[in-house]
């Protein structure tokens, strides 16, 4: 933690809300959906200018399943394991994702930080169970196949914009 | 646009909207819910244009009331048609056609035949039993629904103002700023016994009534749009689909208790509701809908919205707005209840969303009119989320006091594949499984809490006979115990403990007594914990006790699951009859647990086996079962 953390873009997000405690959990998942998780930095920056204390601040963040302290991976993957999609065998295309990853239900995100695995209580998409999410797109109808050619696809993007730099 | 600033301003711009709708003469609504955007409507929709374009269809997005042309095509995205199974879907006025699993290759044929042609494409028509059925109307799952409060969603542009203004939206608003007492419209939902939609089932017009009466001030106005429920989502497709009638009805709600701001929480799981809350939000304030001086009426009403975290309790009324005043959301003890101590602990009104999108109607049409559908203690109709192993899945909406049989069979079309009805699990996780015997029980808050189930929000998941029911209740409980928020004991400790113990049972490690224990433990967390969470947790596993005590004893006493499901009592066996010894299997086994010489019967070494089933879909003569 020796490098200056830079607060320009926490300050930008502050500058949208109102500063108090009204605020904490819009500014948390703004400042999310750009680092994909909250830096340890932010919590006293963030404490300060919204005027709560930094132990309740940490409190909201450790306490909503969304919010990570942990960096993710660039594809976030999540499988829903609603009642829907877990009678429909949605454990299978979990197991299949992380057996080919290396990631268990303790270990989430792959050691190159390309891949985040996650359940989801219900993504409200029951019609289409079993269903999964990579970054926000819905994938409807999910089976252990369709999950690995998912896969195959992100590592094929990964591999062009390696090629592309 | 400029503001409406009078109720002749609506009224006016109503009349251009009605006769721009009556001049598109074809109209196009393809299907823009999560489900059937997921499965590429969106480039469906954005073909459709272009290819209109390219043939020099003067094709209509919104509704513009300036220009005349009687040849034009409106095409719209819809909110959600329910119907998620067959998406994505398009209908097509004005003949109501419905085509299904539409692909984008299909978009030049629709065009040219149907479009321009005006004929049916047979082929992406529905069809059941060897008949097809062109109109949407007549199709087995929409024709025996009555659908209300999701009239508009598939009928009207969820993106569209004047959409919504076309038909005869914001009329109730008009009546309940110009026409009706604050007052009269608490009455008015009185009258009409509309009960909660959210579960719970209070009536909303004594809710109305008693945060009226507070003498405190601001009063609130929230909606509960965290629909945390797996295995629901009526509330997403209104927030979808039709989210004007929320806000109107939200509005109305300000206008009879005395509120000037309202709040939408709407879980962090449903991006495109939040995207077009916030569009009809603004639209509204541009259109004088929303903001200080409402159609000049001199009533002030703004709205907000808060996106959820992810945390199932913030659905409990004191933890969503603990959440809205950016806290952790854990529940406080009740009383004082939040009509008198809610948000920013002021007078706070806190109904659910498909609660707010029933008062337009309520004040348009009546409540002697609202009566007149379904049960008298249950008046009006319910979204339900119909899903699991039935065929056809989706959201559909009945009179209150429709049986479950007619719901399952006639319109869910009974089990895929032809299996049989098990259970289904009614009410989410803290519901209960009705079985069988239940099917004949007409669906509304009193029945269900008869037979120990409730309404709950709306989600049936259906299950047949190759569900295991203490795994269900496993799945449950990991759920609720997963979303204890840890604030009372009975609830933190109690569920653990009795996860601990279904755990054991699945793994085949059950011990006598399990089943007295858990009986034990869902008695006490039912009676000591602190909110409806804790309370109902321990549903699940109390109702299948009470109707497959029997499945717990095979996996508790002979190490069993009947229905073949828990894989750590599976045993997968090799018949020699079968077996050709083709030493496939042996080769797929990543324990080596299968023997056998070559072109003799192979066996599996049950001691090695981890139960992952490779064997089995390696098999090319079908030899390898699995017994339990």
């Amino acid at each position: 933690m020796e490098k200056q953390f830079d607060f320009t873009i926490v300050d930008q997000i502050l500058a949208r809300h109102p500063k108090s405690e009204i605020s904490t959990i819009a500014i948390l998942q703004e400042i999310q959906e750009h680092y994909h998780y909250l830096p340890r930095e932010i919590f006293p920056y963030v404490a300060r200018e919204i005027g709560i204390g930094e132990a309740r601040l940490y409190g909201v963040a450790t306490f909503y399943e969304n919010f990570s302290l942990d960096p993710k991976g660039k594809y976030v993957i999540r499988c829903c394991d609603g009642t829907a999609c877990h009678v429909r065998g949605s454990q299978a295309i979990l197991d299949t994702l992380r057996s080919d990853l290396g990631l268990t239900d303790g270990k989430k995100t792959t050691d190159d930080l390309l891949f985040t695995v996650e359940t989801v209580s219900c993504l409200g998409a029951c019609g289409l169970a079993p269903a999964m999410t990579v970054n926000g797109e819905v994938h409807p109808a999910m089976t252990s196949a369709k999950a690995m050619e998912v896969l195959k696809d992100l590592r094929a993007e990964i591999a062009k914009e390696e090629k592309g730099e | 646009m400029s503001k409406l600033n009078t109720r002749d301003d609506l009224i006016a711009l109503r009349k251009a909207c009605k006769n721009a709708l009556s001049l598109e003469k074809r109209r196009i609504f393809v299907c823009g819910g999560t489900g059937c955007v997921a499965g590429g409507s969106i480039n469906i929709y954005n073909r459709l244009k272009e290819l209109m374009e390219e043939r020099g269809l003067p094709v209509d997005v919104d509704l513009v009331e300036e220009v005349h042309h009687d040849e034009r095509v409106g095409l719209k995205k819809s909110g959600c048609h329910g119907f998620c199974e067959m998406g994505p879907l398009i209908r097509l006025m004005p003949q109501g056609w419905l085509y299904t699993k539409v692909k984008l290759e299909d978009c030049e044929e629709i065009v040219d035949k149907t479009i321009i042609g005006g004929e049916l494409i047979e082929r992406l028509a529905y069809k059941q039993d060897g008949v097809v059925y062109a109109r949407q109307e007549d199709i087995p799952f929409y024709k025996r629904q009555t659908r209300l409060v999701l009239e508009n969603t598939g009928r009207v542009n969820a993106d569209s103002i004047k959409g919504y203004i076309s038909v005869d939206g914001f009329t109730a608003l008009e009546k309940a700023l110009f026409e009706m007492t604050p007052a009269e419209i608490v009455n008015e939902v009185k009258e009409s016994n509309l009960r909660g939609r959210g579960g719970g089932g209070f009536p909303a017009g004594d809710k109305w009534a008693s945060c009226a009466r507070q003498k405190e001030y601001p009063h609130y106005i929230v909606c509960n749009g965290d629909e945390g429920d797996p295995g629901a989502f009526m509330d997403r497709s209104v927030m979808e689909g039709d989210p004007y009638r929320l806000l109107e009805g939200m509005i109305i709600a300000g206008i009879a208790i005395d509120s000037e701001i309202g709040y939408i929480y709407v879980r962090a799981e449903y991006p495109l509701a939040v995207e077009r809350l916030r569009e009809a939000i603004r639209k509204c304030e541009e259109y004088g809908i929303l903001g200080d001086n409402i159609l000049g009426s001199g009533k002030k009403f703004h709205i907000h919205i808060n996106r959820g975290a992810g945390a199932f309790v913030c659905g409990e009324g004191s933890a969503l707005t603990a959440s809205i005043e950016g806290k952790r959301g854990m529940p406080r003890v009740k009383p004082p209840r939040t009509v008198e101590h809610g948000l920013f602990d002021k007078p706070t009104n806190l109904n659910n969303v498909e609660t707010y999108a029933n008062v337009p109607m309520i004040i348009n049409k009546g409540a002697k009119w609202y009566r007149g559908i379904g049960p008298e203690n249950s008046p009006g109709t319910k979204a339900f989320a119909l899903t699991g192993t039935i065929k056809n899945t989706g959201l559909i909406e009945v009179p209150m006091g429709t049986t479950l049989r007619e719901i399952i069979f006639d319109i869910g079309g009974g089990m895929r594949g032809g299996t049989k009805f098990k259970a289904v699990q009614i009410g989410g996780p803290s519901g209960g499984c009705l079985t069988e015997k239940d099917l004949d029980l007409p669906l509304d808050f009193d029945s269900l809490k008869k037979v120990g189930a409730m309404i709950g929000s709306g989600g049936l998941v259906v299950m047949d006979e190759n569900t295991c029911m203490v795994e269900v209740a496993r799945f449950f409980m990991s759920f609720t115990q997963n979303e204890s928020c840890g604030k009372c004991v009975p609830c933190r400790e109690g569920t653990k403990r009795m996860l601990e113990i279904l755990e054991r049972i699945v793994d085949g490690r059950g011990r006598d007594g399990d089943i007295e224990l858990l009986e034990d433990l869902a008695d006490t967390i039912s009676n000591t914990a602190l909110c409806g969470l804790g309370k109902s947790a321990p549903n699940p596993v109390v109702s299948t006790l009470k109707n497959f005590r029997e499945e717990y004893e095979a996996h508790i006493y002979d190490k069993r699951c009947p229905a073949g499901v828990c894989s750590k009592l599976r045993r997968f066996v090799i018949d020699p009859e079968l077996c050709k010894g083709c030493t496939k299997c042996a080769r797929n086994c990543p324990v080596g647990a299968i023997s056998g010489k070559v072109k003799e019967p192979h066996t599996i070494d049950q001691d090695k086996c981890i139960k992952c089933g490779a064997c089995q879909s390696n098999c090319n003569f079908k030899a390898i079962r699995i017994e339990s």
